[in-house]
């Protein structure tokens, strides 16, 4: 296969992944450009061993071992993918880039030292732009590695979900990126293996201290940023190997990266910026100081079937609680029960409700609740004054009106459903714990509102039998 | 045009192409986009086999072979999660065929 033929395929893959965004866009085709992304990685992978197994300038030496080792990815990516539960699957996304991030960190070592052999047996240099590419590379590549790695462990709540923040830890982060930086300087002047790997520890620290102080609803978004980085990091390790369509893929992604995480950003009410340093300035909270001792009305399913009977109008929020109960077909029982009794029904969606953005319209979507039902947050936000009773299923954060009120805690600022406006409030919560954000809920407190303690799909059964009965 | 300049042209017309290409997404596709987002940094397994088929020494290799372990997860594991992902949107097929032609 030739040069051009073999460029050829290449921009055919690039032309794959641009459809494939594109797809993604909307909801129609998003399934449709998933696939033809996966064509074009497929086409791209494959044409290497073509192109390497005629052409000259790619001996493709070790194939054995190359072809077991992409065994090994399916044998570990492919179950992982199919196997993940939906409540699981952000942390699996995260833990997916963090991988990619580290492969192209990896691809930039490798030919580092493969370019650093060739120049020293010619008596020649490396060229300065291809060791600046490379120690980006290596530097944005171990950060989204480590970084993606922090964020799988909060999500998986193998950590706390909570900013963590330590005395001097500004200071620490600043000479940390300050010795990256300078170790970077190190390698493009002194060319040997040593920096290289010194490069990569501090940038791996860096990964780590840069996602500890986020927390809470902000972890997704910091996904999404390390989801760029990596598409950068690819770019620019395409531009040490002279790779084309590793140019354009990574830089696809890198753009289109940023772009959503603004969008996500936007979304939370959030700036970037605050998102990323907020941590460095927010004051620790008093966790729940007035709260414990407090009471709260907490009632039994019969109570709720009752004052769901008499209502007109019933708004159901749900949240990450839902998908951890996998209450979804329940709650949609429910629903039909209430719209068969001629009550108005709507899901209130937050964009941020469960882990990421889509979590609930995804797992809502699974029990075939009607699409229509399902209503944003501007559109819902005006009607609560209108609803008679909100169901909040296993939501916290996002119906939390210190967003509003209370200047300085983690989530102030984000926009909420105001379900507070409506003239019942039921939570269906397992304990009083806080939410992810780790803050207390005021409204739990409120005269207006009803508890009702246990696993959310145990408590939703009960609820649709004793509706029933009535 | 210099090779390097040839890939720094690519560089910032694909930075212009990516930013088109998502300016507009309802928050539902969010997440599936990023996955799949995701998946396509993945084609850095290409890279990898480039890198591991011209390695020299066993250091070359072992890392190029990790790199490529970690690239075929990202890319076959990131295609397949976001399509889980988006089957649920899918509205099912019966029910659709059959209102569709009630209408009528």
């Amino acid at each position: 296969m030739s040069r051009d033929i073999y460029d050829l395929i290449g921009l055919a893959a690039a032309a794959c992944f641009i459809l494939a965004l594109k797809g993604l866009s909307h909801p129609r085709t998003a399934r449709r450009g998933n696939l033809i992304g996966a064509v074009g990685a497929t086409i791209a992978t494959l044409v290497v061993f073509f192109y390497a197994a005629e052409g000259s300038s790619l001996p493709l030496n070790h194939l054995p071992e190359i072809l077991i080792a992409i065994a090994l990815g399916l044998l570990i990516g492919v179950p992982a993918a199919r196997k993940v539960q939906l409540t699981q699957m952000p942390q699996l996304v995260a833990l997916f880039n963090g991988v990619g991030g580290g492969a192209a960190a990896l691809v930039a070592i490798v030919e580092y030292l493969k370019l650093g052999g060739d120049a020293a047996k010619s008596g020649t240099e490396i060229s300065v732009p291809i060791l600046i590419a490379t120690v980006f590379t290596v530097i944005v590549g171990t950060v989204s590695f480590t970084g993606s790695i922090v964020t799988f462990l909060k999500l998986q709540e193998l950590m706390t979900t909570r900013p963590v923040v330590f005395p001097g830890g500004r200071f620490v982060i600043a000479v940390n990126l300050i010795a990256v930086l300078v170790c970077g300087g190190w390698v493009v002047n002194s060319a040997d293996t040593t920096s290289v790997l010194v490069l990569m520890g501090l940038s791996a620290i860096f990964g780590v201290l840069f996602v500890l102080p986020v927390g809470g609803a902000d972890v997704p978004i910091v996904i999404s940023l390390l989801n760029a980085f990596t598409g950068l990091t690819v770019a620019a390790s395409g531009y040490v190997l002279q790779a084309t369509l590793l140019i354009v893929a990574g830089t696809l992604v890198g753009a289109s990266g940023t772009i959503l995480t603004r969008l996500m950003a936007d979304a939370m009410g959030r700036s970037l910026f605050g998102t990323l340093f907020g941590a460095f300035t927010a004051t620790p909270q008093a966790a729940a100081a007035a709260g414990d001792a407090r009471p709260v009305k907490s009632g039994t399913p019969d109570d709720v079937a009752i004052l769901l009977n008499y209502a007109r109008r019933v708004v159901i929020v749900p949240g990450f609680g839902l998908a951890v109960a996998q209450a979804q077909h329940t709650v949609r029982e429910l629903a039909d029960l209430l719209t068969a009794k001629g009550i108005d029904v709507a899901y209130g969606i937050h964009p941020v409700a469960g882990r990421m953005p889509g979590h609930m319209n995804v797992l809502l979507a699974e029990a075939n609740v009607p699409y229509e039902q399902l209503v944003e947050m501007e559109e819902i936000n005006p009607t609560f004054g209108q609803t008679d009773v909100s169901i909040v299923i296993g939501a916290n954060d996002v119906v939390n009106p210190a967003a509003k009120t209370t200047p300085g805690c983690p989530i102030y600022g984000m926009p909420i459903l105001d379900v507070q406006q409506s003239a019942n409030i039921i939570f269906l919560k397992r304990s009083m714990r806080p939410g992810f954000a780790g803050i207390e809920n005021e409204l739990l407190y409120d005269p207006k509102t009803t508890l009702l303690f246990g696993d959310a799909k145990a408590s939703l059964t009960k609820v649709v039998s004793s509706l029933k009965a009535l | 045009m210099s090779n390097g300049m040839a890939l720094i042209s690519i560089f910032t017309l694909a930075v212009f192409v990516g930013f088109e290409v998502v300016s507009k997404v309802s928050s539902t596709l969010h997440t599936p986009l990023m996955s799949g987002a995701n998946a396509i940094h993945g084609v850095i397994l290409v890279g990898a086999i480039i890198v591991a088929s011209h390695s020299t020494n066993n250091l070359e290799l072992w890392l190029s072979l990790i790199a490529i372990v970690l690239a075929t997860i990202n890319m076959v594991g990131g295609f397949v999660v976001t399509d889980r992902m988006l089957e649920m949107f899918k509205p099912k097929k019966t029910p659709k065929v059959e209102t569709a032609k009630g209408d009528k």
